[in-house]
């Protein structure tokens, strides 16, 4: 609640702070300063007080550290406007979105991973550059594919890459869709997906109420894919209890790759 | 020499429009100053204190008394409109009702006379009064409150979102204005123009765990902020007695030097906030002050204000604290303005709260397409969804 409003405040006298929480579960304490000091600011003063400030930090299940520490909020933020909310999956995703919610003039919350960060990627050429930017509010198609659309944010993407993988052999040809931003979210790219496709999953670490999956379905229906849908959208969510402890019950608290191929075959109807 | 006084006194005396019949005060002559006597204020790890004597010249003088005294209309303004239903929803009034800050105009005109129009400051929600002492119009704050395209918020923000040059609202969580004073303190000090701000809470919000911290933070990093406490001894309902386990708020800093203040005196509350920026703008760290002031209504104007005290009570801090009457006697004692002058600014200040309040109550609403405006910064177009899919709104930066 202190530093986080320190930080708020700080931004609207002109600075441009980047305020991290060691987890984005203990941001729920200084949610009030999130979303009250910062994301209502610029519309309540009518235009005239922006607050250009970065909340960053880890977000969602860990590994063993238990109910506390484990919990998603990509729907909470993602719930609301004079946010911008955005939740990187590989490297080149983490630099050009910190770098654009930097230069953003208005309050983003970033989710990272904290299992992600030790993972290595392919760096591509052109992400070397320091002005090395990715547009928030736009998805990213991983994979090219024909027969069903794949939607993920943050860590579920690398699984959803690799069901596709495990897919290809069975010649199921999956289009990933990383969404890289929650809010403003871009549904055109995946309604364009599944217009092509037909078939819609999306995969989330969060709890299934009220989250990123819900939304993305109730928006298919509201437009143009609906119609090219073969079977309704299906979701894999995080298991709707506080995560626990033990390895073995975590390990079914988190959607893994046999969970999204299953998904998808049953929407498949394989 | 007689004529020429008179001349400079007519000019420092007032605004430039003068209605033709006003009573002919040119021949008077008036003492250019006056020394007055303010109350010591009780410190907290504090060496010396404000000064206990204090000098006002008459332009201050007449300046103050224009503006606690435009303050105290608009704010009754305020009150019938509110009783009227023309503005709605929250409206805490300086004079207590309605968040208004009746009988805590000594607070924001002293301050404001303590500090300069580059520093800063931020306060909670009985804010129409800094709104006005930091810049803005009484017509931009009217049609705010009755929610018209010409307020200062367009509309958008009402009696708790008002914002100005360094004047960062108008907040409505209780406490949570204060860590972003410090905030924009941080910033002060990071950009090493000397500049302080004045972070604003009221007695209510002083047991809020964020304001410690804020606490903690400001004296780590010696921030230039000065917090104020506003203390009118009731939280909504609750006595500082009932409320509180010590009601020393000047201490409750501990290790932040601090100091009470008389906060119906406009010049002890105006000697309080020059010395607290001092001592910020000499590198000292952060320094609080309790202002002691009193609230005559309810909370709001949801509360007559007499469940929880008596009448009585009300009445005697009434005939013998308010703040416009002390500043109006001692300037009329000593010779720097004549009773007549100040009925004038009476007068004046009435019709610019009456033109304020017409425009207040003709003015249009926003227009429903610019509903979905200013959600982003600068940021290209957007759609904005409505009741239902169906329903769009534009939204431009």
């Amino acid at each position: 609640m202190g530093f986080a409003g320190i930080a708020v405040g700080a931004a609207m006298a002109g600075l441009r702070p980047i305020c991290e929480f060691m987890t984005f579960n203990f941001s729920m304490q200084a949610i009030d300063q999130v979303i009250n000091s910062a994301a209502k600011t610029y519309y309540m003063s009518g235009g005239l007080q922006n607050v250009p400030i970065v909340f960053r930090g880890p977000n969602g299940a860990s590994a063993g550290v238990a109910a506390q520490h484990s919990q998603c909020f990509a729907a909470w933020y993602g719930h609301c406007p004079g946010l911008k909310v955005v939740s990187p999956w590989n490297a080149e995703d983490a630099k050009g979105l910190i770098k654009s919610a930097i230069r953003d003039n208005n309050p983003v919350v970033m989710l990272e991973n904290e299992l992600m960060y030790g993972v290595a990627f392919e760096f591509p050429q052109e992400a070397q550059s320091k002005d090395f930017l990715i547009p928030i509010g736009k998805a990213k198609i991983e994979r090219q594919g024909t027969h069903i659309t794949v939607v993920a944010h943050s860590r579920p993407v690398g699984h959803c890459v690799e069901a596709a993988a495990v897919l290809a052999k069975e010649g199921i040809e999956c289009e990933v869709i990383n969404m890289r931003t929650i809010r403003p979210m871009d549904i055109e790219t995946i309604e364009a997906s599944v217009m092509k496709t037909n078939h819609l999953v999306t995969v989330e670490g969060g709890w299934p109420q009220f989250g990123v999956g819900a939304e993305i379905c109730a928006r298919i229906m509201e437009g143009p894919a609906f119609n090219f849908l073969d079977a309704p959208a299906v979701r894999v969510t995080g298991t709707d209890v506080p995560m626990p402890y033990a390895k073995i019950l975590e390990d079914n608290c988190v959607p893994q790759v046999k969970d999204i191929i299953f998904a998808i075959k049953k929407t498949l109807n394989i | 020499m007689r004529k020429m006084l008179a001349a400079v006194s007519r000019v420092l005396s007032g605004a430039a429009q003068k209605p033709a019949s006003r009573v002919l005060v040119g021949s008077r002559n008036f003492a250019n100053d006056a020394t007055f006597e303010i109350k010591k204020c009780d410190l907290h790890r504090l060496e010396e204190g404000p000064p206990v004597t204090t000098v006002l010249t008459r332009e201050d003088g007449l300046r103050y008394y224009r503006m606690m005294q435009t303050v105290r209309r608009m704010e009754l303004k305020a009150d019938q409109l509110y009783k009227q239903k023309i503005i709605r929803g929250f409206c805490h009034l300086c004079d207590g009702q309605m968040l208004l800050p009746l009988m805590q105009e000594a607070c924001c005109v002293g301050m404001e006379a303590g500090i300069n129009p580059t520093d800063h400051l931020i306060t909670a929600y009985r804010a129409h009064g800094f709104t006005f002492t930091r810049g803005l119009s009484v017509r931009e704050i009217l049609a705010e409150l009755t929610g018209r395209r010409g307020g200062c918020a367009k509309g958008k923000g009402g009696s708790m979102h008002m914002y100005a040059k360094n004047f960062y609202g108008g907040n409505g969580i209780v406490g949570a204005q204060v860590p972003l004073g410090a905030g924009i303190a941080l910033a002060c000090k990071y950009n090493g123009k000397d500049e302080v701000c004045l972070t604003l809470y009221g007695d209510g919000a002083a047991n809020q765990g964020q304001i410690f911290e804020a606490y903690n933070m400001a004296a780590l990093w010696k921030l230039p902020c000065i917090f104020i406490c506003e203390n009118n001894r009731y939280g909504m309902g609750t006595s500082v007695e009932r409320a509180a386990a010590s009601t020393d708020y000047y201490k409750r800093g501990d290790f932040i030097p601090g100091m009470r203040v008389d906060g119906m005196d406009v010049l002890c509350v105006r000697e309080a906030t020059k010395f607290a920026a001092a001592h910020c703008r000499a590198g000292k760290g952060p320094i609080l002050m309790e202002l002691q002031t009193y609230r005559y209504h309810g909370h709001s104007m949801s509360d007559p204000g007499v469940s929880y005290r008596t009448r009585e009570e009300i009445q005697e801090v009434r005939s013998k604290s308010d703040p416009i009457m002390l500043l109006k006697d001692r300037m009329v004692n000593s010779n720097l303005a004549s009773v007549e002058e100040l009925k004038e600014i009476d007068v004046e200040v009435r019709k610019e709260i009456e033109d304020a309040a017409q425009f207040a109550t003709a003015d249009p609403e926003p227009p429903l397409e610019e509903l979905g405006y200013h959600i982003y910064s600068n940021e290209p177009p957007f759609e904005v969804r409505g009741a239902n899919q169906w329903i769009k709104f534009k939204s431009i930066s």
